[in-house]
């Protein structure tokens, strides 16, 4: 891989692992969150069996909100994407570079704790695995559209809550497939079409974001 | 074609063109909408199931219809204005945004008001319904983008790139929300197949459909008047339509 | 001859014209003070010649091609913001730096230019531990890591204690006369040590 990726891909990994107390906070976060939703709706071993998937999987989106100002709003705010820019390389690789270190940061763990969520609600190992598999495809997907909104949103001074409206409304065809896949784990059916359309999902994304995400970045220099 | 609109690229041109489009098409919306809504609600007869109820697809159906055709609108001024950098374009597209939304918002409001007297609940999560709100979202997240911006010509462009990225999705949600649906609620939910539906309560319908399209058509021309004065206020073009204007008013 | 020619820019900024049909060359040996009032349009003019921003019309062109990687080689900008990450220090910032922009860099290097901007002992802390000026220095020190024929300097003199304005207005006076090219905004009056200035006013307009 040339310079400007290897550049901004281990500075962010550098910087990442430097706030070792930002890194832990969104899966105290995400921990927290899974432990209110048995009390809110009671323990009941089959309730939450139902409700697993679908609660493990908004837990994930929301902490992926909590690590997107990671993705371009520092380094704007301190200069540091101008001069990424300025690199002469292009920018799909700064962009790709950002993103699979978000990806790396913000969900590997993520990733490893889902064991753990897993028997916190009551899923079946197939329900486990099937879990597992629909968010080792469908957590870069996350990434990349929080890529696509944290760009836009990148020159706006006091941004907020704005990169989640717009990314949000977007991500429900993939829950709704991932949290399907996990379903059909539990009929016993086979899952493989709705990992299918999740993956597929992720290459057509995987090709588009980071050249929108490259264009608002630009844009945001203005 | 191409060399045709390319004229109108020009904001004072645009204006222009609006001025003279909007009387055509306020004529045929008022004509259409109040032709059709009358027979619609008046004349048409009642539905044997329904009752008198039903007549609230007269407004229903055309603003469901093109709450989807006007976000592919948005979506088309904005790969204009992306693809050749016109200002204009964006224009259009932010003046058509609130304008589709607004639709939307008739086509859920009046679906759920539909809703209570056909399925006993305002809202059911229908696929239609449900993905006429997340096109809703899409409007809104458009429009915020559109507004947190202080400099409008940055803010066009990156509500044009969302406004794409939204037009790519909408196929997706749309299908992967019909898919989700029957999933969940198959059997038990009382979807209204579309019937075979009787000629003359067919008309009135039709009718609305072209008058809400031109009514839609009118206000974004509106709009669009007002977005380019309010972005060009400091032309010389602008500024001599004000005198002018002041002129006459004196007069 | 290197020459980085910019023929009728114009810029929008919040629907007001900042600029218009403005036409600017820039060629090696020489150093364009680029002067005017708050709000004339300094900084989007170096924006745009620096590539980061797009002109609303108008062409840059540099050795005669529009602007491309062979530009960026040869392009060092420094803008309002110092470009450096608070929580990395001084060493990691300039590192990452190098890596990015293709300079190969040994750690020793770094640590002699920093030196040589009596930053010395300040090396490994965060850059957010250091006051304005010595964070504008870090800055600085890339004018002398990365070899290049174009530096767009956005207020370098900010911030900067007396012996480093010296320094700084040597090295500009050895870049230009080793055929460098340097445009700069400044409110900073500049002593005689940097050597010839060409100035280009801008106004403010309406």
């Amino acid at each position: 891989m040339t310079t400007l990726f290897y550049g901004v891909f281990k500075r962010d990994l550098a910087l990442a692992f430097r706030q070792k107390a930002e890194l832990a906070q969104p899966l105290l976060f995400l921990l927290i969150v899974i432990t209110l939703f048995p009390i809110a709706v009671g323990p009941g071993p089959d309730i939450l069996q139902r409700i697993g998937p679908g609660v493990i999987w908004v837990a994930a989106i929301l902490a992926s909100l909590l690590g997107m100002d990671r993705l371009f709003k520092e380094d704007f705010n301190d200069g540091s994407l101008e001069q990424m820019m300025l690199s002469g390389h292009p920018l799909y690789q700064l962009v790709l570079a950002k993103i699979t270190a978000h990806w790396l940061v913000c969900f590997i763990p993520v990733l490893l704790l889902t064991p753990l969520f897993s028997i916190l609600l009551n899923q079946t190992l197939t329900m486990a695995v099937a879990l597992f598999l629909s968010l080792l495809l469908g957590t870069p997907l996350l990434s990349l559209m929080a890529a696509i909104a944290m760009g836009l949103t990148v020159g706006v001074p006091k941004g907020g809550l704005l990169p989640s409206l717009l990314m949000l409304p977007v991500l429900i065809p993939l829950l709704i497939f991932a949290t399907s896949a996990v379903e059909s784990a539990a009929m016993g059916l086979s899952y493989t079409p709705q990992l299918a359309v999740i993956g597929a999902m992720f290459l057509v994304a995987l090709a588009l974001a980071p050249l929108a995400t490259v264009y608002a970045l630009k844009v945001s220099q203005h | 074609m191409f060399m045709w609109l390319h004229q109108y690229a020009k904001t004072e041109a645009a204006y222009s063109l609006c001025n003279r489009l909007i009387p055509w098409f306020a004529a045929i919306s008022m004509g259409c909408l109040v032709t059709g809504t009358v027979w619609g609600l008046l004349f048409a007869p009642s539905d044997y199931q329904q009752g008198d109820a039903f007549r609230i697809i007269y407004i229903h159906v055309p603003a469901a219809m093109l709450s989807m055709s006007t976000y592919i609108a948005m979506a088309v001024a904005a790969l204009v204005g992306l693809v050749w950098q016109w200002r204009t374009a964006f224009m259009a597209m932010i003046a058509i945004a609130p304008v589709g939304a607004a639709v939307t918002f008739i086509a859920l409001f009046t679906g759920a008001a539909w809703g209570k007297p056909m399925w006993g609940a305002w809202w059911v999560w229908d696929a239609r319904l449900t993905s006429e709100l997340i096109l809703l979202f899409l409007y809104c997240g458009v429009i915020a983008l559109y507004c947190a911006f202080d400099d409008k010509q940055q803010a066009g462009k990156a509500a044009g790139v969302m406004a794409l990225v939204g037009v790519v999705n909408v196929p997706v949600i749309h299908f992967s929300v019909q898919w989700w649906n029957t999933l969940h609620q198959g059997a038990t939910i009382t979807r209204l197949d579309k019937p075979a539906i009787a000629t003359q309560m067919l008309w009135p319908l039709l009718i609305n459909i072209v008058g809400m399209a031109a009514f839609i058509f009118t206000i974004s021309c509106v709009r669009l008047k007002n977005e380019i004065i309010r972005r060009e206020q400091r032309r010389p073009w602008v500024q001599q339509l004000v005198h002018s204007n002041e002129a006459k008013n004196e007069l | 001859m290197s020459q980085l020619v910019a023929s009728e820019l114009s810029c929008i900024k919040q629907d007001r014209v900042l600029f218009d049909n403005l036409s600017v060359t820039l060629s090696a040996g020489q150093l364009v003070h680029l002067r005017g009032p708050n709000g004339a349009g300094k900084t989007s003019l170096l924006r745009i010649l620096a590539g980061l921003s797009a002109a609303d019309s108008g062409h840059i062109s540099w050795q005669n091609q529009s602007l491309g990687s062979d530009y960026f080689t040869q392009l060092v900008y420094l803008g309002h913001k110092n470009g450096l990450n608070l929580t990395l220090n001084a060493i990691e910032n300039l590192y990452y730096w190098c890596a990015q922009h293709g300079v190969k860099i040994s750690s020793a290097q770094l640590y002699d230019r920093l030196a040589a901007l009596e930053l010395t002992g300040l090396e490994t802390l965060p850059v957010k531990a250091l006051s304005a000026g010595q964070q504008r220095k870090v800055a600085l020190a890339r004018l002398w890591l990365k070899p290049a024929m174009v530096w767009l300097l956005d207020e370098p003199f900010t911030a900067l204690d007396i012996r480093t304005i010296g320094m700084l207005e040597n090295a500009l006076n050895n870049f230009v006369t080793q055929g460098g090219a340097v445009m700069l905004t400044s409110h900073h009056v500049m002593t005689s040590a940097v050597g010839k200035v060409q100035s280009l006013d801008l106004e403010y307009r309406w």
